[in-house]
């Protein structure tokens, strides 16, 4: 039995500890917000927080994780609510959705130590996530208009 | 009266009970294709008595005044469960708010004329379909609760009016919601003739609606096919030959069930399946299988051998498929003549979401969830396939569409359908089956590769007198259709013979290449590659001629003001002829597809290795009478990037009979740090609506590879670009 630490609250797994975090979180624990593009940290579909960085969870075992405190898009806003998740409403981001969960975790995490991000800090954060829809012009547009929100 | 009829039938019935007293229209979407097929393309019935009436869109307003629309389209991302709605809300008057859409069941009564019957979304074709169908659907309901409301009130339906989900008298008086109304408005015949709204008068078409499925995609709420939530359910992994067509002759069922989590192991028509807790633990056992094939007959195929099959077919003198021939066809002509060869790869969809399907096959019964474009008709449909499978009636087959992460024509195929029902099956459970990233970019249906040699001839004029191209490539209507190999795929030459340029002497023909890698639908179909072709070719008569390619395409586009328009506000907003900094150039292209226009000017430089880099591109699109215009650029953005990434890096090759390629570390994708500025214009347009998931994929490759010739004087004709890049 593994306990992590999931958007504040605690929970038991009963995993091999080799078992990629993404999966615990996904087929063990229900959250299917944070979503599988392709297993290999090449996509970011799979983008949680780890004490508050931008973690992909399909190369982190879970055995890494225990202990941490895990955000997942869940864990973000209840409602909706947080300013970058309202900057992605007012520029009509996602189309299929399915990168979206992960593109605003790694939005989120550059935010939280960028606050004012230029393009370039935008590049270097966000191109480990792809789009296939190709959003990437709206996501720009929506991390400077979430800049704008928090200050 | 079919069985799959009665069951939708039963389907309806029963919503209208839990609906209450309330009103309930059955549309009938018929395709765009027949505009002259004024008056008795939707026909309405008010609870359900009409047993004959073949609908595929049920408007249902309940006693709560609850709107519900159903809507036999998939939702992949192209924001049509949005415009849907917005087309009813339009003419029923009420909030884009009220409205709740649900996903239609899969059956005949959903099929659509717009696809030849079938139930599926695909061809750009939804909105084309539903414009004036889901209109006439709104405005009905509305004649019908207006005069429900005259006939309460002993007033005159004239001095009624609707706003906002509810009937008024124009003195104000009187107010009634519809949902006071709908009971009332159920018991009156349907109109036959109603008068739609002057475009003029829109509320909310033409208006940059917010989408009504973003809340749950930025919460992480949106319930993609992946993430299908049934109680003991089964996740199972595939190990699949890597050669194409070839079969597991063993395999160790006892080593992988001895991986903790492993439930069960079994073969199934497409290879050995694993069937565990999580996706984790059958891959696990996929691991311990130790599978043993038989590579079967294509165990020596490779990109070379067939890419030199193309070239000799596309420049040999073969017989040839005819698809064009104007005035002297192949004759020789006098002039400068200007020949060129191209080619173009296969290409896998790498749709973001894996394949997936989760099938619960129980007593004579089976239910699915599945991410799909094709949910019923022509054999292929979810809920043939399904039936078959399981072996049970097609009746007895509930279909369940979730919402797509991605289709881009990848959905069309059930092959991973077909594996969630056989693992069911085998494991008396439900089973989801996904795929891994590495199956999705291994067992995909392809993208055609093809291989084209087009000659032209300029004249004394200085305009071209002739234009012949030959293109090879395998067919998609015989490698899905079972077509005769010799006849002529309109895939095959869309947006090749079928363009616009009006030149005297034309003759394009075609060889279909026999090869066996699967195929499929990809993003535009034939376009996606033939766009290349044309475009580029173009160009290269246009630098014959002495002329600049934009007065050179609207030369020779004189009868086609549509065509001309959209190049002249592409060049215009792109600042066309003007200086640029030095070492960047512009690109411009054209190409009709899905019945839209789309110019593209690509602003270029050269990467140090040669390749180019795109800095801007502006589009100008014609899509006739716009819905929502956010969705309309959001579209043309997004099909310039899926472009822009196929041309930059897409290649799909063979060896051995197997893909060489895996994941995204090898099959790249377009990231921010690449992404382009993009312009989108819309040419305002009093026309029915067009076609817009598809066509601004097409100009893309050619601008850019036409603004890179501008710059380097050396001209691209393979792709991706690094092929033929302007340094090798």
């Amino acid at each position: 039995m593994l306990t992590l630490k999931i958007n504040g609250k605690d929970m038991s797994v009963d995993v091999a500890p080799e078992t990629p975090l993404l999966w615990v979180i996904r087929d063990a624990l229900g959250y299917t917000g944070t979503k599988f593009g392709c297993g290999i940290g090449q996509c970011g579909a799979c983008t949680v927080h780890v004490e508050g960085h931008a973690t992909r969870s399909c190369q982190l075992p879970v055995s890494a994780a225990t202990g941490k405190a895990i955000t997942t898009i869940e864990g973000l806003s209840a409602d909706g609510s947080h300013p970058v998740q309202k900057a992605w409403i007012q520029e009509q981001v996602p189309q299929c959705g399915y990168c979206q969960s992960g593109q605003i975790m790694s939005a989120v995490a550059l935010l939280a130590k960028t606050p004012k991000p230029t393009d370039a800090d935008i590049d270097a954060a966000m191109s480990g996530n792809i789009c296939r829809c190709g959003t990437y012009q709206r996501i720009r547009k929506a991390i400077h208009v979430a800049a704008e929100m928090a200050r | 009266m079919t069985t799959h009829s009665e069951v939708s039938r039963r389907d309806f019935l029963r919503a209208g009970v839990a609906a209450g007293a309330g009103l309930t229209l059955a549309v009938y979407l018929s395709g765009c294709e027949k505009p002259a097929d004024k008056g008795g393309e939707t026909a309405g019935t008010n609870g359900g008595t009409d047993g004959q009436f073949s609908p595929n869109a049920w408007v249902r307003i309940a006693a709560s005044g609850q709107v519900t629309l159903v809507v036999d389209r998939s939702e992949m991302g192209q924001g049509v469960l949005t415009s849907m709605a917005m087309l009813l809300a339009e003419e029923l008057d009420v909030d884009l708010s009220a409205i709740k859409v649900e996903q239609a069941p899969a059956g005949k009564e959903y099929g659509n004329a717009s696809m030849g019957g079938i139930q599926g979304t695909g061809g750009s074709s939804s909105v084309r379909a539903a414009w004036k169908p889901l209109r006439e659907a709104g405005a009905k309901a509305r004649a019908m609760l207006v005069a429900a409301a005259a006939s309460t009130w002993g007033v005159d339906t004239a001095s009624c009016t609707t706003e906002s989900g509810a009937v008024k008298s124009k003195d104000g008086q009187k107010r009634a919601t519809y949902g006071e109304l709908a009971a009332a408005a159920a018991k009156l015949a349907v109109p036959t003739q109603v008068t739609l709204k002057d475009p003029k008068d829109f509320r909310l078409i033409g208006k940059p609606v917010p989408r009504i499925d973003l809340a749950d995609k930025v919460v992480g709420k949106a319930g993609f096919g992946i993430d299908a939530k049934v109680p003991g359910l089964l996740v199972a992994r595939v190990a699949r030959c890597p050669v194409f067509g070839g079969k597991a002759t063993s395999f160790d069922a006892d080593a992988a069930k001895k991986v903790p989590g492993v439930k069960h192991v079994a073969a199934i028509g497409s290879g050995v399946a694993v069937i565990a807790d999580g996706y984790w633990q059958a891959g696990q056992g996929v691991k311990a299988l130790n599978v043993k094939w038989d590579f079967g007959a294509n165990a020596n195929l490779n990109s070379e051998s067939i890419r030199a099959s193309m070239k000799s077919a596309a420049t040999g003198s073969g017989p040839g498929i005819l698809a064009r021939k104007e005035g002297a066809g192949n004759a020789a002509q006098q002039g400068k003549h200007v020949t060129a060869e191209y080619e173009a790869p296969y290409l896998a969809h790498a749709c973001m979401e894996p394949m997936n399907a989760t099938a619960w096959v129980q007593a004579g019964k089976c239910t699915v969830w599945v991410p799909t474009q094709y949910q019923w008709g022509g054999g292929g449909g979810a809920k043939e396939t399904v039936a078959k499978t399981a072996g049970v009636p097609e009746a007895a087959v509930t279909i369940n569409t979730t919402l797509l992460g991605g289709g881009f024509g990848r959905r069309f195929m059930h092959d991973f359908l077909i594996e969630a029902v056989e693992c069911s099956k085998a494991a008396n459970a439900p089973v989801k089956v996904v795929w891994s990233r590495e199956d999705d970019i291994q067992h995909d249906f392809y993208r055609p590769a093809a291989y084209v040699k087009s000659t032209a001839t300029i004249g004394a004029n200085g305009m071209p007198v002739s234009w012949v191209t030959r293109v090879s490539a395998p067919s998609i209507n015989v490698a899905t259709a079972g077509a005769a190999k010799d006849k002529l795929d309109e895939n095959t030459i869309d947006a090749l013979a079928n363009h616009a340029y009006d030149v005297p002497n034309m003759y394009f023909d075609t060889e279909n290449a026999d090869i066996a890698v699967p195929l499929g639908y990809w993003r535009s179909v034939g376009a996606s590659q033939n766009g290349f072709f044309t475009e580029c070719f173009i160009d290269e008569m246009a630098e014959a001629a002495g002329k600049d390619p934009l007065e050179f395409r609207r030369m020779l586009l004189q009868k086609k003001p549509r065509h001309r328009t959209v190049l002249e506000v592409a060049a215009d907003k792109a600042g066309w002829g003007k200086p640029l900094p030095a070492g960047r150039a512009r690109g411009i292209a054209m190409v009709e597809s899905f019945t839209s226009h789309v110019a593209e000017v690509a602003e270029v430089s050269i990467n140090p290795d040669g390749t180019p880099r795109v800095h801007r591109v502006v589009a100008a699109v014609d899509c006739g009478m716009i819905v929502n215009p956010d969705t309309v650029r959001a579209q043309v953005e997004s099909a310039i990037v899926f472009g822009l990434t196929a041309a930059l890096y897409g290649e799909i090759t063979i060896k051995e009979g197997r893909v060489v390629q895996n994941n995204f570390n090898d099959y790249p994708m377009l990231r921010m740090k690449d992404m382009p500025i993009i312009e989108v214009h819309i040419v305002p347009s009093t026309e029915e609506p067009t076609g817009i998931g598809e066509p601004g994929t097409p100009p893309l490759a050619p601008a850019v590879a036409n603004a890179t010739y501008a710059l380097t004087k050396k001209r691209i004709r393979r792709l991706p670009f690094h092929r033929g890049s302007a340094t090798a």
